[in-house]
């Protein structure tokens, strides 16, 4: 490393260091204070379509319909296809058995539609978690297999309407 | 303090200060958010395990975000959600004065994903009133987010 010269020749200007160490300090202090540490995000999409579906979809490809119901204040109960289950993890249980996993294309999870009929006053965690459930299975070494790419909703339900 | 003139002045090397202060503004500038104006944090997204950031950037994003008491969080104001509508046609005509650089061809609210932070309290039925009024205005995409669940979680 090059030593700084004890003393300048009368020809170099010594290079005043103060105003930039001022404003780095500055810009140092500015990036601390605006630093916001948030969670990671990530998305489910869903595709709505507005035509009308039915007239390119297989009348042997019926959609399985998810149903969330409110219970009391905060729970659910959750069904497939009228069945009621336990829990998510029954859910995603059943969906496996009854599409598989979806190991491409041509695979029937691949192909499957999940519909999701919920009530109107249910918490909105619940649907995340329904679509988690239908969405993936997780694997032995902390991966997720897919399971139901087409998810959608299902008519809107009135509010105060629980159950039925 | 008083210097004896003359006296040689002890002169401290700045350099590795510097070099210091250098990397910490390049941390912290590689660090900050600049989707911030969108993430608010009113906001308690649910969780999942499923949840991963998307792999490139959405061509047209558009975020509405859902409080728990079922309002609106649109462009930084609060809004009930009967006035979507109404905002959201403003985006629509905006968006159809654009055009896909690409294709030259204008864009159409199909093009857009509507991105939906809801709180995990909201109720469901207000989600899907959000998504039947954007589906009336001709949009398509939607992408509902929730933040990654940690695997220690319980």
């Amino acid at each position: 490393m090059a030593h700084r010269p004890k003393r300048h020749s009368p020809d170099k200007i010594p290079l005043e260091m103060t105003p930039m160490i001022d404003v780095v300090f500055q810009l140092l202090i500015f990036f601390m204070l605006t630093l916001k540490i948030v969670a990671i995000e990530g998305d489910f999409n869903i595709k709505m379509p507005l035509a009308p579906s039915g007239s390119d979809i297989p009348e042997l490809d019926l959609p399985l319909t998810v149903r969330l119901s409110a219970v009391g204040g905060d729970k659910v109960a959750i069904e497939l296809d009228g069945k009621a289950l336990g829990s998510f993890a029954e859910l995603r249980s059943a969906v496996i058995e009854k599409v598989g996993y979806n190991t491409g294309e041509d695979s029937p999870a691949a192909k499957q539609e999940v519909v999701l009929d919920v009530d109107y006053d249910l918490h909105y965690r619940y649907v995340i978690d329904a679509i988690t459930h239908v969405r993936g299975a997780p694997t032995s070494e902390g991966k997720f297999v897919p399971l139901v790419e087409k998810i959608r909703f299902g008519q809107q339900r009135a509010p105060g309407a629980a159950g039925g | 303090m008083k210097v004896k003139s003359g006296a040689p002045m002890a002169e401290g090397d700045m350099t590795p200060m510097i070099d210091m202060t250098f990397q910490l503004i390049a941390f912290f500038m590689i660090l900050i958010n600049f989707n911030e104006a969108i993430i608010d944090e009113r906001i308690q997204l649910p969780k999942s395990e499923l949840a991963q950031p998307p792999d490139q950037p959405t061509d047209e994003p558009i975020t509405i975000q859902l409080t728990k008491d079922n309002l609106l969080i649109f462009s930084g104001d609060v809004v009930p959600v009967a006035q979507l509508r109404g905002l959201l046609t403003n985006e629509k005509n905006f968006l159809e004065r654009k055009k896909d650089l690409a294709t030259g061809r204008t864009k159409k609210a199909a093009d857009a994903t509507i991105f939906i932070r809801a709180d995990n309290r909201a109720k469901s039925g207000v989600v899907q009133q959000v998504i039947q009024d954007c589906m009336q205005l001709q949009f398509e995409k939607f992408a509902l987010r929730a933040v990654q669940e940690s695997k220690n979680e319980p």
